[in-house]
């Protein structure tokens, strides 16, 4: 008995130490690895509260927080109601809940390439509702025709981002993992 | 020996809200003071087109998103994501949580008819999806 209560106990220090040892990975310049093969710098932080990723993830895909700054999720979160003409109101507390956690990742809070990208390119003022809206979105996306999107079924709208960027829940938006349906890899 | 013993608690009790959950969800339909559910009437509800002062003369229904096969997928109409089958025989995640669904039928009745579902409406369509 003693003997599995000391193992146990060694058991638990380990991992909990992995756990914090692998937590600290928001320095841009970390390499970030998966499943040993894949090993690339993230564009966002992935997102890791599970219950942002089922609430904000059952509609559409769950965008990462980094990828709109505080003032953004504070305009989407205070009017749920009316989300994009759609209702997606919650309850007070987990409305707060998931606030917190988006603002807290926000992209002017985030070290990730990215984001502080996004942040350069908006005004001090600026507060998109949409993530498409933002100036470097829009930088990035102008080349893509409207129309190979808008008439795509497998697309429907930028706001899809999962339909192109194939590791997008991962937090990777690499180019070289663009793969636009019915038109193939994105050369540039 | 005590580890073991909290494990098998904890196990055993899980099952139990796992096994309880849909009838507890009709229980708590029922402490409204409800009436009979009624299959057919969920299933033509399901299916019914509605357009309301927000769908700007577009037409909507459940079936929009979930389909009028509901053991199959659906798909939602504007962000073009799959849903999971609706038929809990089919999906057994379907009505494991009474919150979920009550806020589920809360947003969709509210998008889709207008207003939210009464009570009887709830049940209806309950009925209709878990026999499926
Ligand atoms: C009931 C369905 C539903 C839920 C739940 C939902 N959304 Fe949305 N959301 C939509 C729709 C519909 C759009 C518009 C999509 C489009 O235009 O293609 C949208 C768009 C967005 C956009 C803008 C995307 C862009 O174009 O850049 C953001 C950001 C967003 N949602 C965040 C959230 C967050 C945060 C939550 C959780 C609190 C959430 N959504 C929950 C339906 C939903
Ligand atoms: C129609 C396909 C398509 C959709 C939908 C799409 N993207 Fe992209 N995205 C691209 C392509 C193609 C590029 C590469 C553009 C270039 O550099 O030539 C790109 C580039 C990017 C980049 C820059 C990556 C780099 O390496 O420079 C980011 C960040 C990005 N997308 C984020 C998003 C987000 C977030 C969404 C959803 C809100 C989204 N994209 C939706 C096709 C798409
Ligand atoms: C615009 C798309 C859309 C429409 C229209 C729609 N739903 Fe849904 N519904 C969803 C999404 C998205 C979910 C959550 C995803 C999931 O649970 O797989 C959902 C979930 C649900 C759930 C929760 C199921 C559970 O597991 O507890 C119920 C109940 C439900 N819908 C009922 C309805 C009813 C009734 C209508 C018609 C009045 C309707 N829906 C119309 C998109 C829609």
């Amino acid at each position: 008995m003693k003997t599995i209560i000391t193992v146990a106990l060694v058991f638990t220090l380990l991992l909990t130490t992995s756990i914090i040892m692998g937590g600290n990975t928001h320095d841009e310049e970390q390499e970030h690895g998966y499943k040993n093969t894949y090993s690339r710098q993230l564009d966002v932080a992935p997102v890791s509260n599970i219950t942002y990723a089922e609430e904000c993830g059952s509609c559409h895909f769950a965008y990462q927080p980094g990828l709109l700054p505080e003032k953004s999720w504070i305009k989407i979160m205070t009017d749920l109601e009316n989300h994009f003409d759609e209702n997606a109101e919650l309850d007070a507390d987990l409305q707060k809940e998931l606030t917190d956690y988006l603002v807290q990742n926000s992209a002017d809070k985030s070290n990730y390439k990215r984001s502080k990208r996004i942040m350069r390119a908006l005004g001090k003022s600026d507060a998109p509702l949409r993530i498409t809206k933002t100036l470097y979105f829009v930088r990035k996306h102008d080349e893509i025709p409207y129309r190979i999107v808008k008439n795509n079924k497998d697309i429907g709208s930028f706001s899809n981002c999962t339909a192109c960027h194939s590791n997008a829940e991962k937090g990777s938006y690499n180019e070289h993992d663009v793969k636009i349906p019915g038109y193939g890899r994105w050369e540039d | 020996m005590k580890i073991l013993l909290i494990l098998i608690l904890s196990i055993s009790f899980s099952k139990n809200i796992q096994a309880g959950s849909l009838e507890a969800l009709f229980d708590s339909y029922q402490q409204a003071g409800v009436i009979t559910p009624k299959a057919e009437q969920g299933k033509l509800l399901w299916n019914k087109v509605f357009i309301t002062e927000k769908s700007k003369g577009k037409e909507r229904s459940c079936s929009s998103c979930h389909g009028s096969d509901v053991r199959k997928s659906g798909k939602h109409i504007r962000t073009g994501k799959l849903i999971e089958p609706m038929a809990s025989s089919v999906n057994l995640k379907r009505f494991r949580d009474v919150k979920k669904t009550k806020k589920w039928f809360k947003r969709n009745c509210k998008w889709t008819i207008g207003r939210e579902c009464s009570v009887q409406e709830q049940v209806d369509i309950l009925k209709y999806l878990t026999t499926q």
